[in-house]
């Protein structure tokens, strides 16, 4: 466990597996949320949150539940229903201790149960830090960072988004592309700059 | 029985869940680089809507409202896990190329919204065509991005080479190529669909 490995994971959970425009998670709410950018920035906290956590819930989990009792065929299943019951004790927790926050968050916060994002990251920890039923060194810990870097590069990709699709409502554009094929098509661009980022090595 | 058939056809280009739904599109962009890619994921996806419409249908009546989503989801996975399960076994290389998301179907939204949507409020009979319909809509949906990504970014198909001397355009074997490929496909569904109105 060093800096360096935490820079690799920075890097190229930021930047060059950016889990949006490269790893096409959580790309529904990425096109349907990126209108403007205060609503995206209010998912993308929320979605950043909700990462973090269930990295750190389903590493638990995965270590003590599944690994010990050789049941890691049932990750899928288990993971899921975590996240699933994660996401609405945060809902019910926020709604009681600051309904300011709850009404910011707004329909975005059940929403994230369904965000591939969050179980795609869980399942790629599991992946990376997990070598043939074996724990690395310190896995908890790049877990944890793998979730709060994929996390930033969602709302990286976000802000980049929405900032753009907010100056194209003054544009006219071909009536056949408006809106969705649109946002595709700058997503392509976007993704197209990142791959920049290929061969960036620490 | 021509109910049935309508329920079966609709999938398919009607509310085709890709294009016209525009349910589903993280795993379609993601494994839409090779045509075989693409059937894997299509029959895995098909075969977990099928036994998730089947099973949703059948106890409807005995989930409580309030809790149907994680109902819905536990049983979504379970079929998920089989698919993973049985690809692991039976064809292992489709596995590895398809990676991640095998686990991901569960959050495909073509399947919660099926069956929150249809599955919840129809019988038996027409919920397993409906799944088939969905399922085979998105699996040619899938064929055809793979197979314009395949082409121009590798100038081949399944692995058989069509034009001599073509120079391969390799960005549309790259995610970018895919997020324009979609783009494109989904501003061409809309000229059509005005030009008809």
């Amino acid at each position: 466990m060093n800096i360096q490995e935490f820079l690799t994971i920075f890097i190229s959970a930021v930047f060059v597996y950016n889990v949006i425009l490269s790893r096409f998670l959580g790309l529904c709410s990425f096109i349907a949320i990126s209108k403007e950018t205060k609503p995206a920035l209010a998912m993308s906290s929320a979605v950043m949150f909700v990462i973090v956590m269930s990295s750190a819930i389903t590493w638990f989990v995965y270590r003590f539940l599944l690994l010990p009792f050789n049941l890691t065929y049932l990750r899928t299943i288990s993971f899921i229903l975590v996240i699933a019951t994660f996401v609405q004790l945060v809902e019910m927790v926020i709604r009681k201790l600051s309904p300011q926050l709850y009404r910011a968050f707004g329909i975005y916060l059940p929403l994230i149960t369904v965000n591939c994002a969050v179980l795609g990251v869980a399942v790629l920890n599991i992946d990376m830090f997990f070598v043939n039923g074996k724990v690395l060194v310190g896995s908890f810990y790049y877990s944890v960072f793998q979730g709060v870097c994929v996390g930033l590069g969602y709302t990286l990709a976000m802000l980049l988004m929405s900032g753009i699709r907010e100056r194209l409502e003054l544009c006219n554009v071909p009536k056949a592309l408006k809106d969705f094929p649109l946002a595709f098509i700058i997503a392509s661009i976007l993704s197209l700059s990142f791959m920049g980022f290929n061969g960036f090595k620490v | 029985m021509r109910n049935l058939i309508k329920e079966f056809t609709k999938g398919i280009i009607k509310e085709n869940p890709t294009f016209v739904l525009a349910l589903g599109l993280c795993p379609t962009l993601a494994v839409s680089v090779s045509v075989a890619n693409a059937i894997g994921m299509g029959i895995a996806a098909t075969f977990v809507l099928l036994g998730s419409s089947l099973i949703i249908s059948l106890v409807r009546d005995f989930i409580p409202e309030k809790i149907r989503i994680p109902c819905y989801i536990v049983i979504i996975a379970t079929f998920v896990t089989i698919a993973e399960l049985c690809m692991k076994a039976y064809s292992p290389a489709l596995d590895r190329s398809l990676g991640i998301y095998v686990p991901l179907i569960v959050v495909n939204c073509i399947v919660l919204g099926r069956a929150e949507a249809f599955a919840c409020k129809n019988n038996i009979a027409r919920s397993f065509f409906d799944g088939l319909g969905m399922g085979v809509g998105f699996t040619l949906a899938l064929i055809l991005i793979s197979a314009i990504r395949e082409f121009l970014g590798s100038g081949q198909i399944l692995g058989y080479a069509l034009v001599k001397g073509f120079e391969p355009i390799f960005v549309f074997g790259m995610p970018s190529g895919a997020l324009l490929v979609i783009g494109l496909l989904l501003g061409l569904f809309n000229l059509l669909k005005g030009r008809k109105v």
